[in-house]
């Protein structure tokens, strides 16, 4: 049994269909990523699996469970929101605790398991201070402390590292990997981030307008793209349109190809004037214009770089070159 | 680099006009600036304000001598003793229980109001609920009070419209009890309680709704995350939250209420309330250090409640 199964779900406010007719199966102690930009409904997809929102179609179930009527604090799933939202007139302890006193339990049994979670999270002996007195970072923990202290079937985060700094994300991306794998529990994440979704989650679902996109392993969305979008925004992959597709290749559908795997060649079957090149360190990226297209390849450092208006070729590995044959909507 | 070497003379052309210079001079000295802005409030707190109010204070340590009524300038707590007596207690009293059944309604009917304002209204509804709650304080008090006595009095408004929905015995009832009671509303102690709340109630709303408007849905979203059913995030997260608020209008009902001499002398009962008891005793009586110690009371009752208030934590979501 899927824990959470979205049945043709929608969430449209007035026009705006910020959510439509999404088919969805997360299964159980899965880690999935909810991957789009701003606007694309994965946030609101978070919401309607906490209950901060009702569908206004579809039938969304968790563990079976019709939920559709279930007020959230009815339903067995925690969240960690994007600020935290740590109550700031209690200390540390009482908000880790604050689950476990709205189910009644005694004092000391409550600040024991607060106080065991603060260990998890590595911030033991942080319990008497007050969540201003924190770091961002200690607050996402906190924040993730007080969740998972209920023991929820699913845990729901939203953006929880969009504040923090690149290294503690990096850190914390980590972390909240070692404590899935650790605690077993059904992770939902919401991102922008591809780089993050890609590294931490099982699977990912790509998110546009509102509709999923594309779903699979980090692997497929990263290599086998079905639509332009997925390749455009998943792994800035340059996207061939169909007509120069068709004249390279014969095949009538767009392609798409990884930056780090366009060459330089003195002959190739593409031509392309150089743009702009700018120093990454590894690597160095240079953008091209080509057929009125714009591409962008990735050189490594030990190969002769060319110079911005220089006429050049490229080439690349036949099997480098994939087709999304897969039309404009790919269902999950 | 060249603004650096310039000298200020240099920069001050002749042709500059003296408030462009004596602009330049104050963003050179802040100091300056800082001073000539905060030189008059200063004086004005420091002399006028608190210098008068230590003036009360200080006559609330003399007393009167009975005989000539001329003021004994002799340090004395005997006109503070004087407020013990039964009949002016029993005046401090009853404003104290008036101004904190006042609170307490107006906290009570202003919550809703602002909730609703603070989460739910938006663009034109926004404003004209600010318009709603804002326009009562555009118009005279004055006006105001005597507006009420007319809706409150014997052959007011509100006698004609209990006669018309055939419940004047309803009314009748109500004014018998004892306490609460009197010959009509406009003389009882529910028709001063009904006028106070009415024209403080706008004091309340405005904090209370500043102080939800700070608390992110997101916060009460969490809780209900964490199971707690709509009362229980209301009890443990929605009220602390918005107390510094209800304190803060508290503050002004509480204190408006203890102060107030005019509405209880045109609503409501002959018995006194502290501002009347003061309006007296320096007019007629020419009590001088009685009045003065009647005034303080509200002062100390204030300071308590705040104190009061602070230690049991309301203060701690700021």
């Amino acid at each position: 049994m899927p824990a959470v199964s979205f049945d043709h779900v929608s969430r449209h406010f007035g026009a705006v269909k910020a959510v439509d007719d999404v088919i969805l199966d997360i299964a159980e102690g899965e880690f999935f990523a909810m991957l789009g930009p701003s606007g694309s409904g994965k946030t609101t997809c978070l919401r309607l699996i906490a209950g901060f929102e009702r569908p206004t179609g579809g039938d969304i179930r968790i563990f079976g469970e019709p939920v559709a009527d279930l007020p959230p604090y009815k339903r067995q799933v925690n969240t960690v929101f994007q600020d935290y939202a740590l109550f700031p007139h209690l200390n540390v302890r009482d908000n880790v605790a604050y689950g476990l006193m709205i189910a009644g339990r005694g004092k000391r049994e409550r600040h024991a398991e607060a106080e065991a979670a603060l260990e998890m999270v590595r911030l033991g002996g942080y319990g008497s201070r007050k969540p201003s007195e924190l770091s961002g970072g200690q607050r996402q923990r906190v924040a993730l402390a007080r969740a998972l202290v209920n023991k929820p079937r699913v845990l729901l985060l939203d953006e929880p590292l969009g504040a923090l700094d690149l290294k503690l994300r990096e850190q914390m991306q980590e972390e909240l990997k070692t404590l899935q794998r650790q605690l077993g529990i059904t992770f939902v994440f919401v991102t922008h981030d591809q780089g993050e979704a890609l590294s931490m989650a099982d699977r990912v679902a790509v998110f546009n307008e509102g509709k999923i996109i594309q779903v699979g392993s980090p692997e497929d969305i990263y290599f086998r793209p079905e639509v332009p979008f997925v390749a455009d925004f998943v792994g800035s992959s340059n996207v061939l349109p169909e007509a120069l597709v068709a004249r390279l290749t014969g095949e009538t559908c767009p392609a798409a190809i990884r930056p780090e795997r366009l060459r330089l060649a003195s002959e190739g079957p593409l031509k392309a004037r150089v743009t702009g090149l700018s120093f990454l360190g590894l690597s160095t990226r240079v953008s091209f214009e080509a057929e009125g297209t714009r591409l962008t390849a990735l050189l490594p450092q030990d190969v002769a770089r060319p110079r911005e208006g220089d006429e050049v070729a490229l080439s690349w590995a036949a099997e480098d070159l994939h087709l999304m044959r897969a039309g404009q909507r790919a269902g999950a | 680099m060249t603004m650096v070497q310039t000298t200020p003379s240099a920069q001050a052309a002749p042709s500059e006009g003296v408030l462009t210079r004596i602009s330049d001079t104050l963003w050179r000295r802040p100091t300056l600036l800082l001073l000539i802005l905060l030189t008059p409030p200063a004086l004005w707190l420091g002399i006028i304000y608190l210098g008068s109010l230590f003036a009360l204070l200080l006559q609330s340590f003399f007393s009167i001598d009975h005989f000539t009524g001329l003021i004994n300038h002799e340090f004395t707590l005997a006109t503070y003793a004087e407020l013990f007596t039964p009949a002016n207690f029993d005046i401090i009293r009853r404003t104290v229980g008036m101004a904190a059944l006042v609170t307490v309604a107006s906290a009570v009917i202003a919550f809703p109001i602002a909730y609703y304002a603070a989460r739910y209204a938006k663009g034109a509804w926004r404003a004209l609920f600010y318009l709603g709650i804002m326009m009562p304080l555009w118009s005279s008090y004055l006006v105001k009070v005597y507006a009420w006595k007319l809706i409150l009095a014997k052959e007011g408004i509100l006698t004609w419209i209990f006669e018309g929905l055939h419940l004047t015995w309803l009314l009748d009832a109500y004014l018998a009890l004892p306490v609460i009671g009197g010959n009509s509303l406009s003389v009882s102690p529910t028709g001063t309680f009904l006028v106070f709340v009415y024209v403080w109630l706008p004091y309340m709303v405005l904090p209370i709704q500043a102080a939800l408007e700070r608390v992110p849905t997101s916060m009460l979203e969490a809780s209900g995350d964490l199971g707690a059913k709509p009362a229980q995030t209301f009890r443990h997260v929605l009220l602390p939250l918005a107390l510094p608020g209800v304190i803060a209008g508290s503050i002004f009902t509480f204190s408006l209420t203890l102060g107030d001499y005019i509405i209880p002398q045109i609503i409501g009962t002959s018995r006194l309330f502290i501002g009347q008891a003061v309006y007296q005793h320096q007019g007629i009586a020419g009590n001088i250090p009685l009045a003065a110690a009647f005034a303080v009371v509200p002062i100390v009752i204030m300071g308590v409640y705040l104190w009061t208030a602070k230690r049991m934590g309301a203060f701690d979501a700021l």
